[in-house]
C-alpha cells in the first residue's frame, strides 16, 4: 500500500503512514483483548439470562454486525439498482474542489484504505 | 413577568422578517430561538394559556397553565425547549445561506413544532401539522434540482396524507367523546387508529417511512438539518402523548430499530445513511413509549432530546461535505479529513453520540429504554434492540466518518467549512459531550417522576456497553481485512418507496396504454361495422338491390325490438 501525492503536501498526512495506522490498530486490538479479560474480573450484574454467556457482549457484537454485514450484502443482489434508476441526476454540479492526483496501488478500487495496511501489517 | 403570547408567534414574525428584510440582517434571526427559548425557560411557571375562539369552537393554542397535568406541562416544555434549541443551531449553521427560501421556510417549520407541542386540541394540532409538511417541504424544494423537486412532491403529498387522516380522526373522535383535547387515547376506536396511521407517517413507521428516505437525502445542506429536527420529534411526542403503554408499539419500534442498518451498510448516499439510521433512533424511541413505564418514557424523551442534537449534528458534517464537494457519495469521497479537520473531528463526536459511547450523549438515554425493555421482559425484543445497537455503531458511528473522512484517499482538497459551520458544529458537539458527562442536565428536566434515579455510569453497563461497541467495530476491521466489507457502489436501492416510485406508476401507464389499445380497437370495430352497412348514396340508391337488403336489414331491427319489448 502506498500512495503518493504528486504535489506540494510535503510530509505524509497522518494515516497515510503504513506505521501510524499500525499502531492505531494494535492498541485497538489490545483494548478488545482487555475488554474481555475484564469480563472475567469484574462482576456483572445479570438481568437476562444471555447474559450469562461469557463476554456475551463482545461475541453478540462480533456476531451481529458479521450477520449485519452479510446479509446486506446479500440485499444488494436483490434491491440494487443504477443510480440513475428513479431519476437523472445530470442537474446536481459538483463543486470545483481542488484536487490531488492519488495512485493507488493495483488492487485499491474499493478496499478501505485501513483493511490494506491491516493486510499488510498481517503478512509480516 | 408572564410570558404570554403564542410561544410560535416570534417564529412567524421572524420569518416574516426574513422575507422582507435586507439579507445582510438575517445574523439577527439567530437571536429569535434563543431569546424566546430563555423567556419561556425563565417563564416556566408563569406561562399564559391562549385560546381563540372560532365560531363554536375553541383553538387552545397555548396549552399552559395549571390545568394541564405537570407530565404533560414538563413534556411539552421539554420538547419546546429542544426545539428552540435546534432552531438557533440550524440558524447558525445555515447563516451562510443567501438563500431567503430557506431561512423562511425553516423558520416557519420550527414555528410550527413550537406550536405543535403547546397545542391543546386536535384540531390546533392538525393546523400546525399541516404547516409542519409545507413549510418543511420548500427546504427539499430549495436546492432547485429535478430530483429534489420530484422528492419534495412526493414529501408533501405523504405528509399532507397523514395530516388529512389526523383530521378524520380527530372528527371521528370528536363525534364520540364529544371532546378534541389532546390525553391518552389507546388504541381501539376506528378514530384511535387513524390517529396511530397519522402519527406513524411522521414517525417513519416502517411501510410509512420512505418519504424519510426519500426526501432529506434530498434537501439543501442547511435543509436537511433542520428536516432531521422537528417533523419526527413532533410524532414522537404526540405518540409520548396518546399511545403511551400501547404494546404494538414495541413491536413496531423494534422493527424499526433492525430493518434500516441494513439499508444503511448498503447505502452510498451518506446523507441517506443518516436518514435510515434516523430511523433506527426513532425505533428505540417508539420502543420506549411502547413500554410506557415512567423509565422507558423518561428514556424516549431524553433519547429524542439527544438524537436531534446528534443527528443534527451528522447531518450538519455531511452538510458540509456537500457544501465543499457537492456531493456526499461514498464512493466518491475519502481522505477528506486532511483539509477539513475541523469537520472530521465534530463528526466523529457525533458518531461516538449516536453510537452510545461512554461520556456521550447516546449513551445515557439510550440505555434507559433498553434497562426498561428488559425490566418489562421483553427478552428477545431486547436482544434485537441490541443487534440494533451494535449496527448503529457499524453503519452511524464507522462508516459515516470512516468512508467521508479516511478509508481511501479520493484526491478531493476541498476547504474546511465556513465558520459558522463549524460554529453550529461545536455547539452540537458541546451539547453531546455535555449531556454525557452530565447527564443530571438533561435527567431534571425529564417529565415522569421514577421510582428510584437512573444511574448510566454504574461498571456493568460502561464495560459491557464498550465491549459490544469495541467488538463491533472489530468486526468491521476483520471484514474489511477479510475483503468482505461490501464496497460503497454508486446505486440506488430498492425500498419501499418503489411500490409508488416504479410498480403504481408503471402500473398506472400499462392500464392507460390497455384502455388505449381498446378504445383504438372498439373504434375500429364500429368503423369497420359502420362501413359494412351498405350506404346509401345519391345515383345509386335507386339499385333494387339495394333497397331490398335496406327492407331487410330494417325488418330484421324491428323484429329484434318486438322481441325486446316482450320482455321489459
Amino acid at each position: 500500500m502506498k500512495i503518493e501525492t504528486n504535489n506540494a503536501e510535503q510530509k505524509i498526512a497522518f494515516f497515510d503512514d503504513p506505521k501510524n495506522v499500525m499502531w492505531i490498530l494494535r492498541i485497538f486490538y489490545a483494548i478488545c483483548i482487555l475488554l474481555v479479560v475484564a469480563d472475567f474480573i469484574v462482576h456483572r450484574h445479570i438481568y437476562v439470562s444471555f447474559e450469562e454467556i461469557p463476554a456475551f457482549y463482545a461475541l453478540y457484537g462480533f456476531v451481529a454486525c458479521v450477520v449485519l454485514v452479510v446479509i446486506a450484502k446479500a440485499m444488494r443482489k436483490l434491491v440494487m439498482r443504477d443510480e440513475d434508476y428513479y431519476d437523472k441526476r445530470d442537474d446536481e454540479v459538483e463543486q470545483d474542489v481542488p484536487r490531488v492526483a492519488v495512485e493507488h496501488s493495483a488492487e485499491d478500487n474499493s478496499q478501505s484504505h485501513e483493511s490494506e495496511l491491516a493486510d499488510k501489517e498481517s503478512h509480516k | 413577568m408572564s410570558y404570554a403570547i403564542p410561544a410560535f408567534l416570534p417564529f412567524f414574525l421572524a420569518a416574516l422578517f426574513a422575507a422582507v428584510a435586507p439579507v445582510k440582517l438575517r445574523y439577527l434571526l439567530v437571536l429569535v430561538p434563543l431569546v424566546n427559548g430563555i423567556l419561556i425557560y425563565l417563564n416556566a411557571d408563569q406561562l399564559t394559556p391562549i385560546s381563540v375562539q372560532l365560531h363554536t369552537f375553541t383553538l387552545q393554542i397555548m396549552d399552559v397553565g395549571a390545568q394541564v397535568s405537570e407530565q404533560d406541562a414538563k413534556l411539552s416544555l421539554l420538547f419546546a425547549y429542544l426545539f428552540h434549541l435546534a432552531c438557533f443551531i440550524c440558524l447558525i449553521y445555515a447563516l451562510h445561506v443567501k438563500d431567503r427560501v430557506q431561512i423562511v421556510a425553516g423558520l416557519l417549520y420550527a414555528g410550527s413544532a413550537v406550536g405543535a407541542v403547546f397545542a391543546g386540541d386536535f384540531i390546533t394540532l392538525f393546523i400546525f401539522w399541516e404547516l409542519l409538511a409545507v413549510t418543511s417541504a420548500f427546504l427539499v424544494f430549495a436546492r432547485r434540482t429535478q430530483a429534489a423537486k420530484l422528492a419534495g412532491i412526493r414529501y408533501l403529498i405523504i405528509q399532507v396524507l397523514s395530516g388529512v387522516l389526523l383530521l378524520i380522526g380527530a372528527i371521528s373522535y370528536f363525534q364520540q367523546t364529544g371532546s378534541t383535547d389532546i390525553g391518552y387515547i389507546g388504541l381501539g376506536s376506528m378514530a384511535s387508529w387513524l390517529f396511530l396511521i397519522a402519527f406513524g407517517i411522521k414517525a417513519a413507521f416502517p411501510f410509512m417511512h420512505s418519504w424519510l428516505t426519500d426526501a432529506y437525502p434530498e434537501a439543501t445542506p442547511a435543509g436537511a438539518v433542520f428536516l432531521s429536527a422537528f417533523t419526527t420529534k413532533v410524532a414522537i411526542y404526540m405518540l409520548a402523548r396518546t399511545f403511551p403503554g400501547e404494546d404494538l408499539l414495541v413491536y413496531i419500534g423494534a422493527a424499526m430499530t433492525c430493518f434500516p442498518i441494513f439499508y444503511a451498510v448498503i447505502e452510498n448516499d451518506l446523507r441517506k445513511v443518516l436518514a435510515y439510521s434516523l430511523i433506527n433512533q426513532l425505533g428505540f424511541m417508539v420502543c420506549g413509549i411502547g413500554i410506557g413505564t415512567a423509565l422507558a418514557l423518561n428514556g424516549t424523551v431524553a433519547h429524542a432530546f439527544n438524537d436531534v442534537i446528534f443527528k443534527g449534528l451528522l447531518f450538519m458534517t455531511m452538510g458540509a461535505v456537500l457544501h465543499r464537494v457537492g456531493h456526499v457519495n461514498g464512493s466518491n469521497l475519502g481522505g477528506l479529513y486532511k483539509t477539513m479537520p475541523k469537520t472530521t473531528i465534530f463528526c466523529i463526536v457525533g458518531a461516538a453520540s449516536i453510537s452510545a459511547f461512554p461520556l456521550f450523549s447516546g449513551f445515557v438515554s439510550k440505555s434507559m429504554v433498553m434497562a426498561a425493555m428488559i425490566e418489562a421482559g421483553h427478552e428477545y425484543l431486547w436482544l434485537m434492540l441490541l443487534f440494533a445497537s451494535a449496527g448503529v455503531f457499524h453503519h452511524a458511528g464507522i462508516k459515516i466518518p470512516f468512508f467521508a473522512f479516511f478509508a481511501h484517499d479520493s484526491g478531493l482538497r476541498p476547504k474546511e467549512a465556513p465558520t459558522n459551520m463549524l460554529i453550529a458544529m461545536g455547539i452540537a458537539s458541546f451539547i453531546c459531550i455535555l449531556v454525557g458527562t452530565y447527564p443530571e442536565f438533561l435527567y431534571q428536566m425529564l417529565p415522569w417522576d421514577m421510582e428510584k434515579a437512573y444511574v448510566p455510569y454504574d461498571l456493568t453497563h460502561t464495560l459491557t456497553q464498550l465491549q459490544l461497541l469495541f467488538f463491533s467495530a472489530l468486526a468491521f476491521v476483520w471484514l474489511n481485512k477479510k475483503g468482505l466489507y461490501p464496497p460503497e457502489l454508486k446505486s440506488v436501492n430498492l425500498d419501499f418507496e418503489w411500490l409508488y416510485r416504479r410498480v403504481l406508476p408503471s402500473a398506472g401507464r400499462g392500464l392507460a396504454l390497455f384502455a388505449k389499445n381498446v378504445k383504438a380497437s372498439v373504434v375500429e370495430i364500429s368503423v369497420s361495422a359502420m362501413n359494412a352497412l351498405p350506404v346509401m348514396k345519391r345515383g345509386n340508391d335507386a339499385n333494387a338491390a339495394t333497397l331490398t337488403l335496406r327492407m331487410a336489414l330494417g325488418f330484421v331491427v324491428l323484429a329484434v325490438l318486438a322481441f325486446v319489448t316482450q320482455f321489459i
